[in-house]
Parts: structure tokens; sequence; C-alpha cells
């Protein structure tokens, strides 16, 4: 199959989805306890029938049940996510507003765990059955364990309020006036712990994936030729071994690179990072139900997009991938 | 060698069992060790831990006992791990059975299914269920169980794939067994053993979304649970350090053991797959 054909299947799959998921958004709606126009109008509604009258007109949900299905798909599909009465602005602008610092994030997380994970796993591997690498794997198997929240507040605890290292709380230092390179050197000083303690976790899961990746391929046949050959060491375990073994994490990594995206709202919420994570948190306590099911859509929208771009690199990158399907 | 002889000869897995016996003994307990419920103000607030008798963890903002508080709080989490895990498995096994036995249509539409749910950020969805369905025990256990089933039908399925084409079951086929009847009794015994590892590891992440739900206040109002805990405590971390801290540690140790005990079970059921790992 071609790269451009693989693309065009991959976006039709995605818009299908995202209509799926629209569809479902709108049973949700229909889930919630009480009548859908107060739900949708949040608190602001509920204490006037007559606005309730006029929300009930305006999203047409005097209307039999598949018209404001159809209705409620088409709005979204136009990117009209609706509008938060609490927070006095159509949804997606609220979530536009606020993308940029998620994605910074989340990526930023992504890169740490993808990198640290593969570096300690080749380490332990490398070492394997000595001291290191029993320490090294048990590292992996606590941050394995441990609350992506909880991890969250002890690093605020013990880094920003315990030592002063770095900041624990927000984007940038406010009223700073920093500009240009200061302002961005602010930004990543806010940034490292929030990218950490969200990395933690899936470094942990590329580690131990790493580090049995590697001991698996160090095994095969190609490796014995290769030590038989006369290579060193150094040389086998990095062109030989860790060429070959990074293939299934990568390809893991990219599939559930998405899942960051649930964790920044707890990430967010610790350090009221302003992403799309922590406008959720406060749309919960706010019963801001559009707003909720909008950060929905549009994160479920993040993962599919990140999947196919990691999809189209992979064929890039590696022939094989295309032509085994 | 027997199946409690190769689970034991993995030294993390027997502490794994110890710990787990030990929170699930606190859990059944706590309501004789603390009988008056973990929601009674018994101090002051902010008693710091280690330094007053009868309150070895300290107290809360509100002057509760933050040890009653641990003791009852495993009650919620080691159920809503459990139940919700067996819900998942409800979902999972008899759709990935199906998918992988009758291949074609009925798997091509269940692997769809899978997929879509596999797509969504499962956390994501997790908070949107319980926010609209409103926070109780039922609804955190049915959102945990929504977005932890896709794994298992996945392997369900491929096992299920693995095993159709075996001789014992076209012996079966041959002796004119329906097809359920092979499916059921003859197919899914023998994929029993990975469905029992992958369940062990789905209860330990169970405990870990439920106590993420819990702190972002989406926990049941009327239970008290170590996630609700550390929410509850978060604006005062910089005070009350062990608000937070103790919960927390609960959650973690709870989790590790499940953890190990999983990899024990995998190490158990497959003998000759632990000679290629070290």
């Amino acid at each position: 199959m071609s790269l451009i054909s693989t693309i065009l299947g991959r976006l039709v799959k995605a818009v299908i989805t995202l209509l799926a998921i629209a569809v479902l958004n709108f049973f949700l709606i229909h889930a919630a306890p009480g009548d859908p126009a107060a739900v949708l109008a949040g608190e602001a509604g509920a204490a006037d029938p007559l606005f309730i009258e006029q929300l009930r007109a305006r999203f047409g949900l005097d209307q039999p049940f598949h018209i404001q299905l159809w209705t409620y798909v088409k709005n979204v599909m136009m990117l009209d996510l609706g509008y938060s009465f609490r927070q006095g602005a159509p949804v997606i602008e609220l979530i536009a507003d606020r993308l940029p610092a998620t994605l910074l994030l989340t990526l930023s997380a992504f890169v740490i765990s993808l990198s640290l994970g593969i570096a300690l796993g080749v380490a332990a591997a490398a070492r394997v059955g000595r001291v290191s690498d029993s320490l090294l794997t048990t590292l992996a198997l606590l941050f394995y364990a441990t609350p992506l929240y909880w991890a969250a507040l002890m690093a605020v605890l013990v880094f920003s309020v315990q030592l002063g290292w770095l900041p624990g709380f927000g984007y940038e230092t406010v009223g700073s006036g920093y500009s240009g390179l200061a302002r961005a050197w602010d930004i990543l000083q806010h940034l490292i712990l929030p990218a950490m303690t969200l990395g933690l976790f899936f470094m942990a899961v590329y580690m131990r994936m790493t580090r049995a990746s590697m001991l698996e391929v160090s095994q095969m046949d190609f490796v014995k030729t290769a030590r038989a050959k006369g290579l060193s060491g150094p040389v086998i375990r990095r062109r030989h071994i860790l060429r070959n073994a990074l293939l299934p994490v990568v390809t893991l990594a990219g599939l559930q690179a998405g899942q960051l995206i649930g964790g920044a709202v707890l990430t967010e919420t610790v350090f009221a990072w302003p992403g799309i994570g922590r406008l959720m948190f406060e749309s919960l306590g706010a019963r801001d139900y559009n707003t909720i099911l909008g950060v929905f859509l549009v994160s479920a929208a993040m993962v599919i997009l990140f999947n196919i771009l990691t999809d189209i690199v992979y064929r890039i990158v590696d022939p094989r991938i295309g032509a085994k399907t | 060698m027997t199946f409690w002889k190769r689970f034991s000869s993995n030294r993390g897995a027997v502490i794994g069992l110890i710990l787990l016996i030990a929170v699930i003994l606190i859990a059944l307990l706590a309501p004789v060790i603390y009988p008056g419920g973990p929601w009674k103000m018994v101090q002051r607030p902010f008693l710091v831990p280690f330094t007053t008798d009868g309150f070895p963890l300290g107290t809360d903002t509100l002057g509760r006992d933050v040890t009653a508080g641990l003791v009852h709080g495993a009650r919620v989490s080691l159920l809503v791990g459990l139940v919700s895990t067996l819900m998942a498995l409800l979902i999972g096994v008899p759709l990935g059975a199906l998918a992988g036995f009758y291949g074609g249509y009925v798997d091509e539409g269940a692997m769809r299914f899978t997929e879509f749910f596999q797509t969504i950020p499962n956390f994501a969805l997790a908070i949107v269920l319980v926010a609209i369905l409103q926070p109780t025990l039922g609804s955190i256990t049915l959102a945990i169980a929504i977005v932890s089933w896709p794994p298992v039908a996945r392997l369900v399925r491929a096992e299920v794939m693995s095993l159709k084409r075996r001789e014992f079951v076209e012996a079966a086929h041959l002796a004119g067994l329906s097809n359920m009847r092979i499916l059921v009794s003859e197919v899914l015994p023998n994929a029993v053993s990975p469905i029992i590892v992958m369940a062990s590891l789905m209860v330990a992440t169970a405990i870990l979304l439920e106590s993420s739900l819990s702190f972002l206040g989406l926990g049941d109002p009327n239970i008290m649970s170590w996630g609700y805990m550390i929410g509850a405590a978060r604006t005062v971390i910089r005070s009350a350090w062990w608000l937070s801290f103790f919960p927390g540690v609960a959650i973690l140790i709870t989790v590790l053991a499940l953890n190990l005990i999983g990899e024990g079970l995998n190490d158990a059921f497959n003998p000759h797959l632990r000679k290629g790992r070290t």
C-alpha cells in the first residue's frame, strides 16, 4: 500500500471515530440526570425556567430525537462545541486558548519518558543480573505503581517547597514581564516538574520493555554471528542489538502516547498548568458539561492525530511495516 | 514442580502476596479497628504524625484521624479494583472469544468496536462517564470497567484464535459438539491462565484509576478513599505534607503488591519462559 492511500485511509477512519465520539457525547448528555437543556446550561440555567425554554428551542431539544442527534453531530463537525455558560465563552475558544500549554506539556513528557526509558533500559540490559540492574528494575517497578498525581505532589514538596530549586506552580512567573529568551527559560523551569512527573509512569513502561527487548534480541543468531566475527561488545550492542530492540518499544510508545493526555488532567491540576486538563478539572466542579465533553472530544482528536503522525513516521523510517499489512 | 513452588520461587511475588494479604486483612478488619468510622472529628486539626498517642499518622484539616481514613480507604480501593475488573472480564472475555472463534464479520465488527474504545484516551473517558452519571460507587466501578475491557478482548481473541486450530478442538467438532459448547468447555478453559495474569494487573490499574478519580473530586461523597484524602489535602501540601504522603504510600504498596503477584503468576503459568528472561 502506498503512503498516500494509507494516510487517506487513516484520515477516513479518524473522521468516523470522531463522529462516533460525537454520537457518544450526545447520548451522554441525555444520560445525565435531569433535563438535557438544564445539563447544557450548566449551573447558569438552573434557576430560570424561561431561560431553559429558550435553550430548548435554540438547541432544538423540542425536536424529535434523531433530529437532535443530527443537529448535535453537525454542530460538532463544524467545530461548534457549544457554549460554556460558566466561563461565558464558546467551548472551542476556551479549548483553543489552553491547547498549546497541554501540547507543550504532553510532548515534553513523551520525549522525556521515551528517551530516559530507553537509556535506562539499555543500561539495565547491559548490566543484567548485577546490582545496578536490579536497582534500576526495582525503581521501574516503583514508578510503575506510583499514582501520577501523588508523584507530582511529592515532587512539589521536595523540589519546590523544601529545596526551592524549581517553581511548583503555574506556567510562567506572573507579572515578571519576561520576553524572548528570558521568557522561554522561565517557562522551561516551570515545565520540568510537570513534564517529569507526567512522564514517570511511561518511563517505567518503556524501560522495562527496552530491557526485555534488548535481552531477547541479544539471544538471536545474527548477534552470535557478530560476536563470532570478533566485533566488540559496545559495537554489537549499539549497532546490532539496540537498533532491532527499539522497534517494538517505539511502536508501543506511539500507540500509548495518547494516554498522556488523560494523565495531563491530573498533572495540570496539581501544578495549576493552564492547559485543557486543568480546564476539564475546573469544569467538573462547576458541572459545566459542555466544556467537559468538548475537552474529551478534543483530547481524543489529539490522540488520533498523534497516532496517524507516528504511523506515517514509521512507514518512512521502516518500509517493512507498510509491506506487512 | 508444583504451581505454588514455581510461584514462590519468585521472591517479589511472595513479598507482593504478603503485602496484599495484609491490605486485605486491614480492609476486612476496618470496622473492628476503627468502629467510629473515618469521618469523625476526634482531635484538633493538623496534628503532626508521631507526636500524639493514639494518632500515629496525625489528623487532617478537620481533625479526623488519618490512620482511620487509611484503614477504611483500603475497603473501597480493593472493592472497586476487584468488581470493576470482574465487570471488564464480563465484557472482554465473551467479545474476544466470539471474535476469535467465529472470525469473519463477527471478528471485524468486534475488533472495530474494541479499537474505538482503545483510541479514546481512557482516563478522560472515565472522567466524563463519572461526571455525567454522578459519582457513586456504582458509576465509578462501571466507568473503570468500560475503559479497561479492550485489552482483555484482544488477549482472549488471540488465545482463542490459536487454540481453535488445535487437534483437541477438531476432535470435539468430530464428536459432534455444538460450537457454543466447544468454545465454552474446550477452548476457553485453556485460555484461563493468561486471563488470570492480566486480571491481576488490571486490578492494580483499576485501583490507580479509582484513586485518580477520587483525587479529582469524582469519588463517592459518602465513602472515604485514599484518592479523596490526597485530593482534599492537595491545597495544604505546604503545611501538612503527611495528609497527602501516607495515603499515597498506601496506594503505592497495594498497586505494587498486585503487580508483583501478576508477574509471579505469569512466571508460574509459563515455566518455559522463565529461563529466557535473565
